[in-house]
């Protein structure tokens, strides 16, 4: 490997030609301060403007600073990291951005968690001697996301994200010089956007420019309300990844303490959506068996590949940019949708609840999650079946608001009937898990066999884009995808429209790594070892599940007798499967 | 200055990029430019046409197998695209903002390919050179400096228009000879070169010879080639104020110090020339216009202090006279001026107070008026009405 | 249930269309589509953005944010002769600001404005390279040099309907 020598702080290191200031100081332990430089290795991620310049350093006989984060290291460099022409740029850079920032972190929902908040901390800034004009918009809401555009500082990692990442291109940099600003076309309301709510540009904003919209004042209400009944469900990557709020290390599988910490918070009923996502790949599963067979018996008109649709970003990112190709996704509810029908329908008559008495609520690591509570379609007559839901980062506050010491809490069991799950459900958590619970079933159903193993995986990984051939004896060698970030679905999308797709079965994730790096999961700053962590605790708690595979579930199976029937019958199409619209922009012409 | 060229002698322009096509490998050329020129957007248009009329551009020039077309792009308002990498991504049709080199557009320039990157006044040069030859083009200027400079000198001075001077030429030359001396007699303050990216010099640059080295060396720049001469009337303070106000117009905002510390300087300089500045003020100045040279991401935003440093370094004394005796000499700071009628002059003829529209002059029939500070404007009103000439400001 | 809807008539639209067309629907000629939309509308309103962002394929952010970097583009509509009075360094040291405090007096607007019947609108730029004759204003392209305060009323007059 190419190599070169340089030094830095006075230490000499040796480097793969082409690493970075930054990049090689930390490999010396040397932490130079960055704000807009974002990556999240290995996950494709990345943000690299060079423009918030606070992780300047001194480089010997250079006529200006460096910005460590993009300067690649050259031969016989010498850097200072932490000299006083450094240090007080590095200082006067950071007061320049706290002049045109409001001074609110005590209300601000980043507060603890602002890249912006530590770093002024850590620098040890008392006072701003910088006063003039500050910056005047208007805080504005969508379902899920609230913008602060007075906090942002132009860092562009969302920027990046929105483009770059998901090409949806919802916000971006607006207008020039100090009225600069990220935002959307005309300052609009995100909801007026093609913003589909992914919510990832809240997962990388290092300050309080963008963060989630906050239910959990709701949520202490309704448990107060005497004339409610309370229920709860879970998603599976919330129980890998909500320890991190408590100091525990990341890929701390918590699934007992979270159901205990809920029903200590006070709900009535702690479910699981595990259960559902169990669910989910019953109906699921036996669309695809049927659009699968019907297309290999020669049937033109059946849409395959089939794409799921259990990411709520996902849905949206089709209904406005794809909408004619909407019938390609599976029209299976996700498992928050199905267990929110089946909550207030079965399960409410069981208990004896008016549906609009009990309060459903979701534990998400999703931000998009909160705008799916809120579409039409899944509800009765304005009645949501999933009234709303919260993050893995409001769970957190909520134990806390609540008192609770989380890491002194014994395991608890969710609640049945909706409790029980197998390891097929967990891995919905991560992205190909889906995949791999479908094939779990799916190739079971298509042989009439059982399965030879379980895992699948050649559907594993954190690669963006993954593909697999699936030998289904008898039946045909089944092709599938499995894509994260909606770039990737895009690409999809464009196969598919220009008839050259060569899947029958595809898994889209908005989110890198799938929800385990959900936008509503606690904030990594960067760290990509954290995701992988959860990656590898999702796969753990599969393992650890006695039953792996979905139609093995007892609860799933029994609520099929008692009330569903079978997978796909008139009645589960009724409560279990949805429809899509066409959300794209159009030109009313007159 | 370039727009002059492109007007006057665009064929130059396309002759040498032509030239400069050939000897890198390249078959396109594209010239960027301000949408604020038509004239000159149009004459190029005309001389692209006749160039490839006469097969001087477009497929097999001259026999010779070499293909070459340039096309126009024009800019939209934006100094900054100025800047190589802003310029770029303007004629990719994105925002004009600068990014971090390396890779420098030779590397990887527009769409990803490698790019030369030139001004007019270089591309205008090269012919001459060829057809003259190098040992000509090196006789003329100074040691490091070769050749010859357009210089758009403006401001007060007498003959104002474009110059085309060798390298190596004294200000006092300039001024003097070619530019006939001061407007209206009026005595010689500075001369600020290099646009807003520039510094002033003072008198005791005058006897210096201009070239690309002594500029720096002076604390200014050659740059844009403008050469803006100015009096005594001229506040100091108030020119730098006026270019950071332009710097901070122009700024693309993509980096902290310019976006943010640029305004910061502004607001700073305003302070003062309101009055209401204060010696730590002076410090402030100071330091963040060496924080904002030290780190700014492109060129703009790493001199865009200058102005403010070269008059701080060569009119100090004018900035403290802002500060602590609230005083400015060039009597430009309106809110520094003070309005004064002076008693033994004055008539009590009325006609002052009636005139003035925020009712700050009080005074009966025939006897001498006063001017109420705290109320007063500043608006000159007074000045004009008064037929005695009593009063004054200073 | 629906999408956004975006208003424009037939005529515009199709308009825009066939600007974007004549430059083959190329995202990289945005800024030059922009030009040729803005001398045809006079300026870009939101639905002309919309559309734009439509041909070429490329959302509308990625229009809003070159339309509100550049000065030169405007989301309001100018007036019908559109005065521009240079702000360079040799136009303000021969007091450029004097003639804009005239033109702001004598037109009751200040930068940035349009009057109320719509006939003149006010607006600052820097340098169109005219030095030689600062201070320097333009109107509709044409330029007038030399200016004294004094001049400006005549020069409006030339206006007259």
């Amino acid at each position: 490997m190419d190599t070169i020598k340089l030094t830095i702080d006075n230490r000499e290191v040796e480097v793969p030609r082409g690493t970075t200031i930054l990049k090689a100081a930390e490999q010396m332990g040397i932490k130079i301060p960055t704000l807009c430089h974002f990556e999240l290795e290995g996950l494709a991620l990345e943000n690299r403007p060079g423009g918030c310049r606070v992780c300047v350093v001194e480089v010997v006989g250079r006529r200006n600073l460096a910005p460590a984060c993009i300067t690649e290291c050259m031969p016989d460099m010498v850097v200072k990291t932490n000299s006083f022409r450094a240090l007080n740029a590095r200082r006067t850079v950071l007061e320049l951005m706290l002049s045109d920032h409001p001074n609110d972190c005590l209300q601000c929902p980043k507060s603890g968690h602002c890249e912006l908040q530590s770093l002024a901390a850590d620098m040890g800034i008392r006072d701003i001697p910088y006063k003039g004009q500050q910056s005047q918009y208007a805080k504005e809401f969508s379902p899920s996301i609230v913008r602060d555009a007075n906090k942002c500082i132009m860092c562009r990692r969302c920027e990046s994200v929105c483009h770059e990442y998901q090409s949806v291109g919802a916000i971006g940099a607006i207008e020039r010089g100090f009225p600069a600003v990220v935002s959307t076309a005309f300052g609009k309301n995100l909801t007026d956007t093609n913003c589909v709510l992914c919510g990832q540009c809240v997962a990388v904003c290092p300050t309080g420019a963008l963060a989630e919209v906050d239910n959990t004042g709701k949520i202490l209400r309704d448990i107060a309300n005497p004339n409610v009944k309370t229920c709860v469900q879970v998603a599976p990557a919330v129980r890998v990844a909500l320890g991190e709020e408590f100091g525990m290390p990341a890929g701390s599988i918590v699934t007992g303490k979270i159901a205990a910490a809920l029903k200590a918070i006070g709900f009535d009923y702690v479910f699981d959506t595990d259960w559902s996502a169990d669910l989910t790949i019953m109906e699921e599963g036996t669309e695809v068996i049927g659009r699968l067979k019907a297309y290999l018996a020669g049937d033109k008109n059946v849409k395959i590949p089939v794409m799921t649709s259990c990411c709520p970003a996902w849905v949206n990112f089709y209904e406005k940019f794809y909408p004619e190709l909407r019938d390609y996704p599976s029209t299976a509810k996700s498992p928050q949708g199905m267990f929110g029908a089946t909550v207030k329908t079965y399960f409410a008559d069981k208990i004896g609840v008016p549906r609009k008495n009990l309060v459903c609520v979701s534990v998400m690591p999703c931000v998009a999650k909160k705008y799916e509570c809120e579409r039409e379609e899944l509800g009765v007559n304005g009645d949501p079946d999933v009234n709303y839901s919260i993050t893995t980062r409001e769970l957190a506050r909520l134990i806390k608001i609540c008192n609770i010491d989380f890491n002194s809490l014994p395991d608890a069991e969710f609640d049945s009937p909706l409790g029980e799950s197998t390891g097929a459900a967990v891995i919905f958590g991560a992205t190909g898990g889906v995949m791999e619970a479908a094939l779990r079933t799916a190739v079971e159903v298509l042989t009439g066999e059982t399965l030879p193993r379980i895992d699948f995986e050649e559907v594993r990984g954190l690669d963006g884009v993954r593909e697999a051939t699936i030998p289904v004896p008898g039946v045909a060698d089944l092709k599938v995808a499995v894509v994260y970030g909606l770039k990737n679905a895009r690409m999809i999308m464009e196969q598919i429209k220009a008839g050259e797709c060569p899947y029958h079965f595809v898994e889209v994730m908005a989110c890198p790594g799938g929800c385990i790096d959900g936008a509503g999961q606690p904030y990594h700053h960067g760290d990509a070892s954290i995701i992988r962590a959860r990656h590898a605790a999702i796969y753990e708690a599969d393992r650890r599940m006695p039953l792996r595979k979905s139609h093995e579930n007892p609860e799933v199976q029994a609520i099929y007798k008692e009330f569903y029937g079978e997978p796909c019958s008139e009645k589960s199409h009724h409560l279990l499967h949805t429809i899509y619209f066409d959300k794209k922009i159009k030109f009313d012409i007159d | 200055m370039d727009r002059s060229l492109l007007e006057g002698d665009p064929h130059s322009i396309l002759e040498a990029m032509a030239i400069c096509g050939y000897c890198i490998g390249a078959d396109k050329g594209l010239i960027y430019i301000r949408a604020e020129y038509p004239l000159a957007i149009h004459r190029l248009q005309v001389a692209i046409q006749q160039a490839e009329e006469y097969g001087l551009l477009g497929k097999d020039i001259l026999g010779t197998g070499f293909n070459f077309e340039i096309e126009l792009r024009y800019g939209a308002g934006a100094f900054v695209c100025g800047e190589e990498t802003a310029l770029i991504h303007s004629m990719e049709g994105k925002r004009g903002e600068p990014t971090f080199k390396p890779p420098f557009p030779a590397q990887s320039g527009y769409l990803g390919k490698p790019t030369n990157v030139n001004n007019v006044e270089t591309y205008a040069n090269i012919p001459v050179i060829i057809n003259k030859g190098a040992d000509w083009f090196a006789s003329i200027g100074t040691e490091k400096s070769k050749g010859t400079k357009v210089f758009a000198l403006a401001g007060k001075i007498n003959n104002v228009g474009l110059i085309e001077v060798p390298m190596g030429i004294t200000l006092r030359e300039i001024i003097y000879e070619i530019g006939g001396g001061i407007k209206g007699g009026k005595k010689f303050k500075a001369v600020q070169t290099g646009g807003p990216s520039g510094g002033c010099l003072t008198e005791k640059h005058l006897d210096t010879p201009i070239d690309y080295d002594s500029l720096v060396a002076a604390g200014s720049m050659m740059g844009s080639g403008g050469m803006i001469v100015m009096d005594e009337d001229d506040c100091m303070v108030a020119i730098a104020k006026f270019y950071l106000g332009f710097t901070v117009d122009e700024s693309c905002g993509k980096c902290t110090p310019c976006r943010v510390g640029n305004r910061r300087l502004l607001e700073i300089l305003t302070k003062i020339t309101d009055g209401k500045g204060t010696m730590e003020d002076l410090e402030e100045l100071k330091n963040l216009s060496a924080v904002i040279k030290d780190t700014a991401l492109c060129g703009l935003g790493q001199t865009s202090p200058n102005p403010v440093l070269s008059t701080i370094n060569n009119f100090w004394d004018e900035y403290v006279e802002h500060v602590t005796e609230k005083k400015c000499r060039a009597g430009q700071c309106k809110a520094l001026k003070k309005y004064m009628i002076d008693p033994a002059k004055c008539k009590g003829c009325t006609a002052c107070a009636r005139a003035c529209p925020v009712s700050a002059i009080s005074g009966t029939l025939k006897n001498p008026h006063v001017i109420n500070q705290l109320d007063c404007i500043k608006c000159g009103t007074c000045v004009e009405k008064c037929k005695f000439g009593a009063i004054t400001v200073r | 249930m629906v999408g956004p809807k975006v208003k424009i008539s037939e005529s515009n639209f199709l308009k825009i269309k066939e600007i974007c067309e004549s430059f083959d629907n190329n995202p990289g000629e945005l800024i030059n589509v922009l030009h040729k939309t803005q001398e045809h509308f006079g300026f870009l309103p939101e639905e002309v953005q919309q559309v734009v962002a439509d041909c070429l394929g490329i959302p509308v952010g990625r229009v809003y944010g070159v339309v509100s970097f550049y000065s030169f583009f405007t989301m309001k509509p100018k007036g019908k002769y559109a005065i521009s009075v240079c702000l360079g360094t040799a136009c303000y040291v021969k007091g450029a600001e004097k003639i804009l405090d005239a033109l702001k007096s004598e037109l009751k607007i200040s930068e940035g404005g349009v009057t109320d019947d719509g006939k003149f609108s006010l607006d600052v730029l820097r340098c169109v390279g005219a030095c030689g004759l600062a201070p320097v204003m333009t109107i509709n392209g044409k330029t007038y040099g030399r200016l004294v305060p004094e001049h400006v009323k005549e020069i409006l007059a030339e206006y007259a309907e």
